[in-house]
């Protein structure tokens, strides 16, 4: 064997364990049928508190998180610690927002963000716009996940795709068969088994360095060293522009994408979503502790694996890499099912929600408009498997550093679904055609954006990271932006000109189907699961 | 216009809101804590006030829960 035995068995072990569950959870809290989109796509739209904190975090913490941030900071430094203050920014950001997306979904009968914009600025084109964006941003993220456990099993001496397509092929199935309540029961493991990482990680590791005091010292004395600008334990001049606006900028990004919808309208009443929008940032402490585990490898002269088809090494494995020279083999082991298991809760809520944005933004909407719930949820069980199977394939057929540029361009495509989305549950100012020329504009700009970046780390003249340099706008400086953010204003600045236009030379707009009380509904309103939209006021 | 509820019309306008700025705006001023001194417990203040700021943000929106539930 390679040396890796007892972490194999540990980790197979878990796993098995959380898939039996995955299966089983079709049986809990006892549906009478699964054969529509609220049952298997939102669990009934009956969670509570705890069900909700565990869904919501969830799918916002991956695998990717627990694999990329830490190898971010340990390449880059402060930079990669953006991931904290987004995660602060975050909750009191969507705070408010969600709960109106809660409310006008609940008495609509919306699935989607697609539908909420459907309804709102009454037209199709828009909407068919709008969950083309989180259908593309989302499938290169259910990649990433494989990227995840790829990287565990790589640390474990496994290579070869084989394994994760089992691991997949497995994911499939459950989610197949008991649609959101498997990623809302696994949760719970996932969590547990996070938890007890971490904390076990935070208290020995450091202790076995010389305490966090070396830690920083380490990581300083490596990033004095390099040649490389950009890196340090505290930012430079040139980079604080790009920490704060890829901090507030993915903030924006996370609640737009489908799948964080999914868990939200998952729950049973508003006060569930604001409860846990001031209890979720306990999530943010144990990312920003992962995140350090970069510097740590730093200090404990941890080496990530070299990738045997570029020679070049894979920094993805750094974490799991330091867990293997840090830990008793049977601990490793469980760590590594914790990430690999952290890979499959948001994998199985992206593609239910990119299930749901096919079946009901394309299929009902131009395909089949008399569909019935059960055919609904037919066609959202096998969409789910189709988006499976792309995510493997960007695996098995792309480079998978190509995936994890495709992440980068979905985050800042994504954010060009605010002003209709997001803005849209409080004003409907904008005009219809507005918002499509806004979105076209703001994905020209972000794309040509991160076209410009190179990245000097790995040679690559394009798609370098997110880091926009000021200097390409003609402006002497080396500060750089978050290509994201500065592509949303350019997005609004055209929404807003569009909407002047168009309503100056009378171009039809759409009806509003929804009314301002359908904002504030709670459970318990007589409107709420109304589905019949000819009745709403 | 407001529908639903006899009685008072339902919104979610509270001043309280306003507080949810506080938990938004801090983490992004860079000038507050882009700097390696003061350290406590080893962690440079970049790191230990970012912390910090998480313990801002809940209580800021708990309090904000609470008073507009």
């Amino acid at each position: 064997m390679n040396g890796h035995t007892t972490e194999l068995v540990v980790f197979i072990l878990l796993f098995v364990l959380v898939s039996g569950m995955g299966f089983v959870a079709a049986r809990w809290r006892r549906p009478n049928d699964l054969a529509s989109l609220n049952e298997w796509g939102l669990g009934g739209r009956s969670f509570g508190s705890w069900i909700t904190w565990f869904l919501v975090g969830g799918d916002l913490y991956t695998a990717y998180t627990f694999v990329a941030v830490p190898a971010l900071v340990f390449s880059s430094g402060a930079l990669g610690f953006y991931a904290l203050p987004y995660t602060v920014v975050v909750y009191p950001l969507v705070f408010l927002v969600l709960a109106r997306m809660w409310s006008v979904s609940h008495v609509h009968g919306f699935v989607t963000p697609a539908d909420f914009v459907r309804a709102r600025f009454g037209s199709p084109t828009l909407a068919l716009v709008i969950a083309i964006t989180g259908l593309v941003a989302t499938m290169p993220y259910i990649a990433l996940q494989l990227v995840g456990i790829e990287a565990v099993l790589k640390s474990m001496g496994i290579t070869g795709h084989l394994p994760i397509i089992i691991a997949f092929a497995i994911l499939a199935a459950y989610t197949y068969q008991s649609g959101l309540r498997a990623p809302a029961l696994i949760a719970f493991v996932k969590d547990a088994l996070i938890y007890i990482v971490i904390l076990a990680a935070v208290i020995y590791i450091p202790a076995k360095l010389g305490g966090w005091g070396s830690i920083f010292d380490a990581a300083k004395h490596k990033f004095d060293t390099t040649p490389l600008p950009n890196d340090g334990i505290t930012l430079n001049a040139n980079n604080q522009l790009q920490y704060v606006t890829l901090a507030f900028g993915s903030a924006l990004a996370l609640f737009l994408y489908p799948h964080s919808l999914t868990g939200v309208l998952a729950s049973k009443n508003r006060n569930v979503i604001k409860r846990n929008m001031s209890a979720l940032p306990a999530y943010s402490f144990v990312l920003g502790l992962i995140a350090l585990l970069g510097f740590m490898a730093i200090a404990a002269g941890t080496k990530p694996v070299v990738n045997a088809a570029t020679g070049k090494p894979d920094t993805n494995t750094i974490v799991p890499m330091l867990f293997d020279q840090m830990f008793p083999s049977w601990f490793a082991g469980v760590a590594y099912a914790a990430i690999g298991i952290g890979a499959l809760v948001p994998a199985a809520i992206m593609s239910i929600a990119a299930a749901n944005l096919f079946t009901r933004n394309i299929y009902r909407e131009y395909i089949n408009k008399n569909a019935s719930d059960a055919q609904e949820a037919n066609v959202s069980k096998i969409v789910s498997l189709v988006v499976k199977v792309g995510a493997v394939l960007c695996i098995l057929l792309l480079d998978p550093q190509f995936s994890i540029d495709l992440q980068l361009i979905g985050g800042v495509i994504i954010l060009q679904t605010l002003p209709s989305v997001a803005l849209g549950l409080y004003t409907r100012w904008f005009h219809k055609s507005g918002l499509i020329a806004g979105w076209a504009a703001g994905l020209v700009a972000g794309l040509w954006m991160l076209y410009l970046i190179p990245n000097p780390a790995n040679g690559k003249l394009h798609f370098g990271g997110s880091a926009f340099g000021l200097a390409n706008l003609g402006f002497d400086t080396k500060m750089t932006i978050y290509a994201g953010f500065l592509a949303v204003i350019v997005n609004l600045v055209v929404a807003a000109l569009g909407t002047l236009l168009f309503r100056a030379a009378k171009v039809a707009d759409g009806e509003d189907a929804t009314a301002r009380g359908d904002y504030f509904a709670d459970e318990g309103d007589p409107r709420v699961k109304d589905l019949d939209l000819a009745d709403s006021h | 216009m407001t529908t639903g509820e006899p009685g008072q019309p339902r919104t979610d306008r509270s001043p309280w809101n306003w507080l949810l700025v506080l938990p938004i705006v801090l983490p992004l001023l860079t000038f507050l804590f882009n700097a390696d001194e003061p350290r406590l417990l080893g962690f440079p203040l970049f790191y230990w006030l970012q912390l910090a700021f998480i313990i801002v943000g809940v209580v800021s929106t708990t309090i904000v829960y609470r008073m507009t539930k």
